[in-house]
């Protein structure tokens, strides 16, 4: 694969509430990731917008951060997903040769709606819809099933929970950052068994921006841009009774490709930090397991053994995650950003020395159905 | 139509409450009505076998989402099964929410079914639902040709 | 050196104003497997997918993961790209990238809409600002009738120019379409007797909603080459949102997205004489009014000559410069999918496999998409890897 570097990236503070517009909010981001990069809205030759119609209460949402994003201005298209799909159809664009620039911009006002209305509306309507399942249930549903087939504990679920609320503290963007114990976390209240409120993320506005270039602008437009090494997606089944929800087969088709692309036969000595997509606290053990960083069903030892941890052998998620900040569409192009800051050096108090090859990490659909895996290198 | 603006807390801004409320009229497909009309008509729960890795799927589908063959095989499943996993939800969310909460779901394996199917669970004690356990269909009195003519699935006493 | 790009397999469903007898997934997959069949290939071929539709009229959150079961996603890589109604020409250009990236072979393309779902109109209307548009917007018919009123004013161009466009659409998918979801012989009297929807539109003006899919099956030049011996490789791509707000497009008698897009696709393409250089033409007209006063953004015409472009005969069938053999949207109009059956049936042109609507000799296509705030796509397609 031709060498793609990010060479800018930005993120807004993520919040309850931001009373700024979409177009404000893409606006903001835009114009700071174009500030990262030291350049300005007419180098950049191609856009892409990540927006959800449902999220954002509107039919061609990406009407509504078209000009915020400059996306008028140049080749465009929409992808509505995770934010890192966003920056895989970015990534594609350049490496086909036909642009040089992309803006990749993702935003979430969550504020707006009514989420568990929004993620009910991920189900059948024909049947599974009618059951008034929602992100929250359905997720507590594959953590049942998580814990029962490997014995995985609600008490190693919610040291992910106190860990990375803890790491949130050095994150000047994140959501909820706070010092708490795994007590506080088992005693929180109920919302769907086994998932309780500190063992889910908040719901956050908020936006993320990345700027790629081809290796050539790269290196000449940005002192340090950070290399794109591999990718992979991959799609598991789609009715919840058609998966067996405790095993993570797509993500680990998903990770294969991209550690196929970089080189990356070993990930738990290669890899030096890794941002995964925490939706929910038991979710990050399940990706520690599809992205091979231990065995299936030994992700509960090892966070037991403390490796995960900032001053562990692979830090995962410095930045305290999506149980820190969860802006849906946004989280996981932050995973891609946090990663390149990771890189650069420039995570301030997150900052895992060292780190040479990091790990983002994005989840599409229901009880993570659909990955998104990126290994970034220096 | 009042169009309303409320101004939010201190932020100086205003916000404006609207709702999208489009009408929605969904088709079922051959295979997914021949499904409810046997429940309805019948109570006979079936499923659809994929010729080629012989799965037996419910709801039934027209192609196997593994092999993508077609499945023309329709094979009736037993009302019982066995609970995989399940959780009480808690917390009430507006319209779209078959009971008041607190109420039970869980994903069943039917006898003779290999994919799991996901439903209410009812006539259970709510904190003592647990993997494994055997449950069992119970129809509604009335029913119309949809999911929730299956009322809930109940615990089969031994 | 840019990687070749070519189109292998196209398939569809027959499109009707309801589609009752199948769901969403059993819809896709109708289209899926005829295109999996028209390029003798099955699933396991496939690298990756791309779907596409709108979310509203079906009211599916995620519809990428909701379509494993019927777009064979099972276990694959696979994704979402939605912009209004150039949905179906997005989701193409789409395709044509992942291919064109070298990371994926061959790459499934789904675009479907089963518009009877819903009421199309207040969904369409829900894509205005919330704040500033939504309370009057009327849908897509009204932004379109003020356009051509404008065109009108300036060039003097007719309805009865405009109902040229839709006898000649609506008579090419009722004689040469067996798929399209209107095949009705009409004549200019009948589009001029038809009731008013809003002026100058009228009945017979105005595209209809339809259920229906299409599947196109990209790949690599590597592959393209051993699955047919002619693919329809793709030569330029361009894509354009210029507009955003309804109010600025209005009064506008050009449509600049279009004049954009296809200056990039050109230019990619090597195309300098439109109207020379290209056989066969596949246009996203929604309405009869567009086919009239967009043929200059493409460069068919000079500026104001769509009228006599029109009143030439020379886009009929039996003309120089045919457009929309397959009856085009006027006839067939299933959102998602609708600017894929552009390029789909542009592909199915240059293949030398249109069948009843085949253009003698067809070597170059362009296929365009439509949608949004006045947005375009525009696609090169032809039976050569290069224009030399």
């Amino acid at each position: 694969m031709e060498k793609v570097g990010i060479i800018g990236v930005a993120q807004t503070k993520y919040q309850r509430y931001n009373p700024a517009s979409h177009a404000e909010l893409a606006y903001e981001v835009t114009c700071k990731a174009l500030e990262d990069a030291g350049l300005t809205i007419d180098d950049i030759d191609n856009t892409i917008t990540v927006c959800n119609d449902f999220w954002d209460g509107r039919t061609i949402s990406s009407m509504a951060i078209t000009e915020a994003t400059g996306s008028h201005k140049s080749p465009t298209t929409n992808v509505e997903g995770d934010g890192t799909y966003g920056a895989l159809m970015g990534l594609m664009r350049l490496l086909s040769g036909l642009h040089e620039i992309t803006l990749v911009v993702a935003q979430s006002k969550i504020s707006e709606g009514i989420p568990s209305v929004i993620t009910n509306a991920m189900f059948d309507p024909i049947y599974e819809r009618m059951l008034g399942l929602d992100a929250i249930n359905s997720a507590a549903l594959q953590m049942r099933s998580y814990m029962s087939k490997y014995g995985v504990t609600e008490e190693q679920c919610a040291k992910i929970s106190v860990k990375n609320h803890k790491n949130a503290k050095a994150n000047p963007y994140a959501h909820l950052s706070m010092d708490i114990t795994v007590e506080d976390v088992l005693k929180s209240r109920v919302l769907a068994d086994p998932i309780k409120l500190l063992d889910t993320s908040p719901i956050s506005d908020g936006a993320c921006a990345i700027i790629m270039a081809r290796e050539r602008t790269a290196k000449r437009k940005h002192g340090k841009p950070i290399w794109i090494k591999g990718v992979g997606h991959c799609a598991d089944a789609y009715h919840l009774g058609d998966r067996d929800l405790a095993e993570v087969d797509a993500l680990a088709s998903a990770a294969k490709r991209a550690y196929n692309m970089a080189g990356i036969r070993r990930p738990l000595k290669q890899v030096h930090v890794a941002e995964v997509y925490d939706a929910f606290t038991y979710m990050e053990l399940m990706w520690m397991e599809g992205l091979g960083f231990c065995d299936r069903g030994k992700a509960g030892a090892m966070v037991d053994s403390g490796l995960t941890e900032m001053n562990g052998a692979l830090p995962v998620n410095p930045s305290g995650g999506v149980l820190s900040a969860h802006a849906v569409q946004v989280a996981g192009l932050a995973r891609v950003a946090e990663a390149v800051l990771q890189l650069r050096g420039e995570a301030g108090g997150r900052q895992v020395d060292g780190a040479s090859t990091a790990l983002a990490h994005g989840i599409e659909g229901a009880c993570g159905q659909g990955h998104c895996v990126f290994i970034l290198g220096k | 139509m009042a169009v309303r603006s409320e101004e939010l807390g201190n932020t100086g801004t205003l916000i404006y409450p609207s709702r999208i409320r489009l009408p929605y009229t969904w088709h079922v497909g051959k295979v997914g009505s021949r499904f409810y009309q046997e429940i309805r008509d019948n109570r006979r729960i079936f499923g659809t076998k994929c010729p080629k890795c012989e799965w037996v799927f419910v709801p039934p589908r027209e192609t196997c989402p593994r092999c993508y063959r077609d499945m023309r095989e329709w094979v009736e499943l037993s009302d019982t099964g066995t609970l995989l996993t399940y959780t009480v939800t808690r917390y009430a969310v507006p319209g779209i929410q078959p009971q008041k909460p607190p109420f039970a779901l869980g994903i069943i394996k039917l006898d003779g079914a290999t994919s799991g199917l996901v439903h209410l669970l009812g006539e259970v004690n709510l904190n003592d639902i647990s993997i494994g356990m055997r449950v069992k269909a119970v129809f509604r009195e009335v029913r119309v040709g949809n999911y929730l003519d299956i009322k809930y699935f109940k615990p089969l006493r031994a | 050196m840019r990687r070749q790009v070519g189109i292998v397999g196209v398939g569809q469903t027959h499109h009707r104003s309801k589609n009752t007898d199948c769901n969403g997934q059993e819809l896709i997959s109708i289209a899926v497997k005829r295109a999996l069949e028209s390029a003798e290939l099955t699933m396991a071929d496939i690298d990756a997918i791309v779907v596409g539709n709108m979310d509203h009229f079906e009211s599916i959150n995620y519809v990428d993961m909701w379509s494993v079961d019927g777009s064979g996603g099972y276990m694959k890589p696979i994704m979402k790209v939605t912009t209004g109604g150039t949905t179906g020409s997005a989701i193409g250009h789409a395709g044509f990238y992942h291919a064109a990236s070298g990371l994926f072979e061959t790459v499934l393309v789904i675009g479907w809409e089963q518009n009877s779902e819903s009421d199309t109109t207040a969904a369409i209307s829900t894509c205005f600002d919330p704040i500033t548009e939504r309370e009057y917007s009327a849908g897509a018919i009204g932004p379109l009738a003020a356009h051509y009123t404008a065109y009108m004013t300036k060039y003097g161009a007719t309805e009865e120019d405009a109902a040229l466009v839709s006898v000649r659409d609506h008579n090419n998918a009722a004689l040469y379409n067996g798929y399209a979801h209107l095949r009705q012989t009409i004549t200019v009297e009948d589009v001029m007797k038809s009731a008013y929807i809003s002026y100058p539109i009228k009945l017979l003006d105005i595209c209809p909603r339809s259920d229906g899919a299409c599947a196109v099956i990209f790949a690599s030049e590597r592959k393209a080459k051993k699955i047919t011996d002619r693919p329809a490789w793709i030569l330029g791509v361009g894509d354009c949102h210029i507009l955003v707000h309804l109010a600025d497009g209005i009064g506008l008698a050009n449509l600049p997205s279009l004049e954009i897009a296809a200056h990039q696709a050109y230019e990619m393409a090597g195309i300098t004489d439109p109207f020379n250089q290209i056989d066969v033409a596949e246009l996203y007209i929604p309405a009869s009014t567009a086919g009239v006063s967009w043929m200059e953004a493409l460069g068919l015409c000079g500026e104001g000559g769509g009228p006599r472009l029109i009143r030439s005969g020379v886009t009929n069938m039996e003309g120089k410069l045919p457009i929309n053999p397959s009856g085009g949207v006027l006839a067939t109009n299933p959102i998602g999918a609708t600017g894929l059956l552009r390029i789909g049936e542009a592909a199915l042109q240059v293949m030398g496999k249109a069948e009843k609507k085949q253009v003698e000799g067809a070597k170059v296509a362009v296929a365009t998409g439509f949608g949004g705030c006045f947005w375009s796509d525009v696609t090169v397609l032809s039976s050569l890897p290069r224009l030399d």
